[in-house]
């Protein structure tokens, strides 16, 4: 058993100590935004808020996430109002295959959260996430936009 | 809204008007186009044939029969459609029909089979007719109404308008009576130059999901009751399950049941996939891994470089003149041996599949790449027939040529058939997708090229040694033996033909077909043969001591198309202009999928063996482009995926199996190796190509020319990983 704090809402959880926090959030808690990709702290597909900070949801177990105030994709929309970076991500049409970019979005709403101008030496040292169809460019013409608005 | 409905989310079913039930899969292609029969979706709306369906509110629903996975071409297709239907594009929304609607319609959306770069080229006729005749239907329908000739009734945005009374009505008012209508036997197709949708770079149908997180992948299906499975596949290929001792996981959190999945392969299947992943990790397996765990990277290399020798039999896929004489007696000669690895596509949402099987039907959700391949797989796998069977198709998290193939499908479904009733949903871990892929195939190439006393290229001998998908996956595909498609981008004519003129020309291929199963790996066989000829043609021009663009340039006199791709990269990176100090270029064009390509980089190199990309130029002419801002798309992310090859992906084999097992040691490119790609469309027209994929071949070997450019010194074998060569 965990109780864990995910978008605002607390959840008690039936899950050994040791279960990855991202296996925990797509299958016992059912919020399948939050993806799976290497399941090695690699890709960044899994990427999540742990009170304010992105971290990749497959290397924490749930036992280390008890007490913080998680927060995934599903949860970064303001009630019905899409956050910035979702708003800038459908402006420029970003996603391709999209598998990637729900980590990708949580790890740049973080990245602005702490740096809201960010340089393109700054989006290098923090947006470490793969993406196979290769959306770097409008990753970063997005964040750009974000920082100029 | 514009929206993609996935059918996890809306399960409709159509309601079937014919009594076609229980045709094959061998039926030939007869798409219809609307009949006397009113076919309805299940909200009751009326199709005004198999491509369109319009509500009352006017809202538009396109079918989509091929699949999406990023690269753009649901939007595509959907704004051919919506051009010809004359439509209002803000109400349009897309669909996928299921292969098992198709197949019990008579195949009516022709072919759901999405690869070889084919989304759009290869169905652009008949869905703009299918959006063509609606509109004809529709006119009809409501000059009908208005008992007036349908000439003089016009159509534009949703509204038809009887242009001398000024009358005007919907579509979503007549589209009942539309759909009654016998369509047109023939309609005339827009000419491009007047599109107004298409043509345009409109924005995509299935953004907004992929940014809320709410977009339904494969891996993300839900159903009452189900059950997950995690399975390992004999690693060694062709080995066999020997064993496992399902005692040692009894008692395991969550564990339901252990199966075995045909010969070769055990699945725990668990509550949650990470209960069946962690059982799957403690079950002692035994395998029988057979002769083939003898095989090394090393012996395959041994055993390919005996095809490069000219004693051995070899297909011939090109010719002209006679290469081997004309070498013989050349006043000069060249020769580079070059080779290229497997790789695993990699797609970010590792491989899954999920079955319901009962007595009387099963269906699975999955992505796929081709519906049709996916449905036969079912009915194979299930045993039931066609009527008993469907899938569902969910958006693919990356295909890349992977999804193409149904070996999930079967084994999601084989798991299924062992407990009938419960929904199963198989996973394979990152582990288990690069153990398991159908690799892009290995392949080594000698080419010897020899001049006259003047410099000029008299013959060039081009010796490919390696691997053939066909004879894997397709042999039926096969000319008396030969593989005709690894000869692409060095072909004699068709799409991807050879871009230089060679008096004496010899293109061959000794085929050696290793263990490892090969697949159409996003690129296929342009990728290799683009780096092996275009890092040769940069050999030969420093041999003969010219500019490499220039000794192109000279070949190329008979190959209008492919020269003006390559020129249009060379003006816009400035190849006439020096270079920043320090900043070195290469250039590289080929032919693929129908398409011309060229690309130029400029890098600099640091210590012989840290590359900076500083600038890419890409060029294509796929004919015509259905939207800008998606082939744009496509352009940058084959050089991502190109890129990512040539630096870090590469699969050896070590005792039979794949040794990379991750992204740690299979690794991609991430944003801050990746420059700009500036990409130049000038399309041409008159042809239809395709864009997802034959700029690939041209990303490695504009970087590799352009590293001899900056360091004198020649890579001919990839990845630049094993030469320990990185990122900067
Ligand atoms: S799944 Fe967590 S980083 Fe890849
Ligand atoms: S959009 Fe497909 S992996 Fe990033």
């Amino acid at each position: 058993m965990a109780n864990l704090t995910i978008n605002g809402k607390s959840i008690t959880v039936d899950v050994e100590p040791d279960t990855p926090l991202l296996w925990a959030i797509r299958e016992n808690v059912g919020l399948t935004g939050t993806k799976y990709g290497c399941g090695i702290a690699q890709c960044g597909a899994c990427t999540v808020h742990i009170d304010g900070v992105a971290i990749r949801s497959c290397g924490v177990a749930v036992s280390e996430a008890e007490g913080k105030q998680i927060t995934t994709i599903e949860g970064l929309a303001n009630g019905g109002t899409l956050h910035r970076v979702q708003q800038a991500w459908i402006a420029h049409d970003v996603p391709q295959c999209g598998y990637c970019q729900s980590g990708m979005i949580m790890a740049v709403a973080a990245l602005l959260k702490e740096k809201p101008k960010p340089t393109d030496a700054d989006i290098d040292d923090a947006i470490t996430n793969i993406c196979r169809c290769g959306t770097f460019q409008q990753v970063r013409e997005a964040i750009h936009t974000i920082a100029n608005a | 809204m514009n929206k993609h409905v996935s059918p996890a989310i809306n399960r409709r079913a159509f309601v079937i008007g014919t009594a076609a039930v229980g045709a094959g899969l061998a039926l030939g292609l007869d798409i219809p186009f609307g009949g006397p029969a009113v076919v309805r979706a299940a909200d009751g709306s009326p199709e005004v044939n198999a491509w369109v369906v319009v509500r009352p509110d006017d809202t538009v629903v396109i079918r989509i029969a091929r699949s999406e996975m990023g690269q753009g071409s649901l939007t595509g297709l959907a704004q051919l459609v919506a051009e010809e239907l004359e439509c209002d594009w803000s109400k349009v929304t897309t669909e996928y029909p299921t292969p098992g609607q198709s197949v019990a319609r008579k195949r009516a959306w022709g072919d759901f089979s999405t690869g070889g770069s084919r989304g759009i080229r290869s169905s652009q006729d008949y869905v703009r007719k299918g959006g063509a005749t609606a509109r004809v239907m529709l006119i009809e329908a409501a000059a009908n109404e208005w008992k007036v000739p349908a000439s003089e009734c016009k159509a534009a945005n949703s509204v038809i308008t009887h242009t001398p009374s000024g009358k005007t009505t919907t579509y979503g008012k007549v589209a009942e009576a539309a759909a009654k209508l016998t369509p047109p036997a023939e309609v005339k197709l827009k000419d491009p130059k007047d599109w107004t949708i298409a043509g345009k770079g409109l924005q995509r149908l299935d953004t907004a999901d992929k940014t809320t997180g709410t977009m339904t992948y494969g891996i993300d299906v839900k159903l009452p009751g189900m059950l997950n499975a995690a399975i390992k596949d004999c690693p060694v290929f062709g080995g066999k399950l020997k064993s496992y001792d399902e005692a040692k996981i009894a008692g395991m959190k969550g564990v339901k049941k252990v199966v075995k999945v045909g010969d070769t392969a055990v699945a725990v299947v668990a509550d949650t996939w990470w209960h069946a992943k962690t059982a799957l990790e403690a079950l002692p397996i035994v395998w029988d891994e057979g002769d083939n765990a003898k095989v090394s990277s090393e012996t395959i290399a041994k055993w390919l470089a005996e095809g490069l020798d000219n004693e051995h039999p070899a297909y011939v896929g090109n010719k002209n003149g006679d290469a081997k004489a004309a070498i013989a007696g050349a006043a000069k000669k060249i020769e580079a041996v070059y080779n290229y690895p497997y790789q695993n596509h990699a797609t970010m949402e590792p491989m899954n599949a999920t079955a319901l099987y009962t007595a009387d039907k099963c269906e699975v959700w999955c992505g796929t790449q081709n519906g049709e391949a996916a449905f036969a797989a079912v009915l194979e796998a299930s045993g039931l027939p066609a009527e008993k069977c469907d899938v569902h198709k969910l958006m693919l998290g990356g295909g890349f040529g992977r999804r193409g193939m149904t070996d999930y499908v079967r084994q999601a479904v084989a798991i299924a058939k062992q407990m009938p009733g419960t929904p199963i949903k198989l996973l394979w871990s990152r582990e288990e997708d690069m153990a398991h892929g159908r690799y892009h195939p290995i392949t080594q190439c000698k080419m010897t090229g020899a001049f006259d006393a003047d410099n000029n290229l008299v013959a060039l001998h081009y010796r490919l040694s390696g691997q053939s998908i066909l004879f894997s996956l397709r042999p039926e595909a096969l000319q008396n033996g030969m593989d005709p498609a690894a000869f692409q981008g060095v072909a004699q004519s068709g799409e991807a033909a050879f871009g230089y003129s060679v008096p004496n020309l010899l293109i061959e291929h000794a085929m050696r077909n290793p263990h490892v199963p090969p697949g159409f790996w996003r690129g296929v066989n342009v990728n290799h043969n683009a780096i092996y000829m275009e890092c040769f043609m940069d050999e030969l021009a420093h041999a003969a001591g010219q500019d490499p663009l220039e000794f192109r340039r000279k070949l190329m006199g008979n190959h209008p198309k492919h020269l003006a791709v390559l020129n249009a990269v060379a003006e816009k990176i400035g190849w006439s202009k020096p270079a920043p100090q320090g900043v070195y270029r290469g250039v590289a064009q080929i032919m693929g999928y129908g398409s011309y390509v060229a690309g130029a980089a400029e890098i600099s190199v640091t210590d012989g063996s840290k590359i900076k990309v500083h600038r890419i130029v890409a060029s294509t002419d796929p004919g015509y482009v259905v939207n800008p801002a998606q082939v744009e798309r496509q352009i940058a992310g084959s050089f991502v995926f190109g890129l990512s090859a040539l630096f870090y992906g590469g699969c050896t084999v070590k005792d039979g199996r794949i040794e990379q097992s991750n992204f740690d040691t299979y690794n991609s490119m991430r944003i801050n190796e990746m420059p700009k790609v500036e990409a130049v469309m000038v399309p041409s027209g008159g042809f239809w190509g395709g864009v997802g994929e034959p700029t690939i071949g041209v990303a490695a070997p504009a970087v590799l020319n352009a590293y001899f450019a900056a360091t004198g010194k020649r890579i001919r074998s990839v990845p630049l990983r094993d030469q320990n060569i990185t990122f900067a």
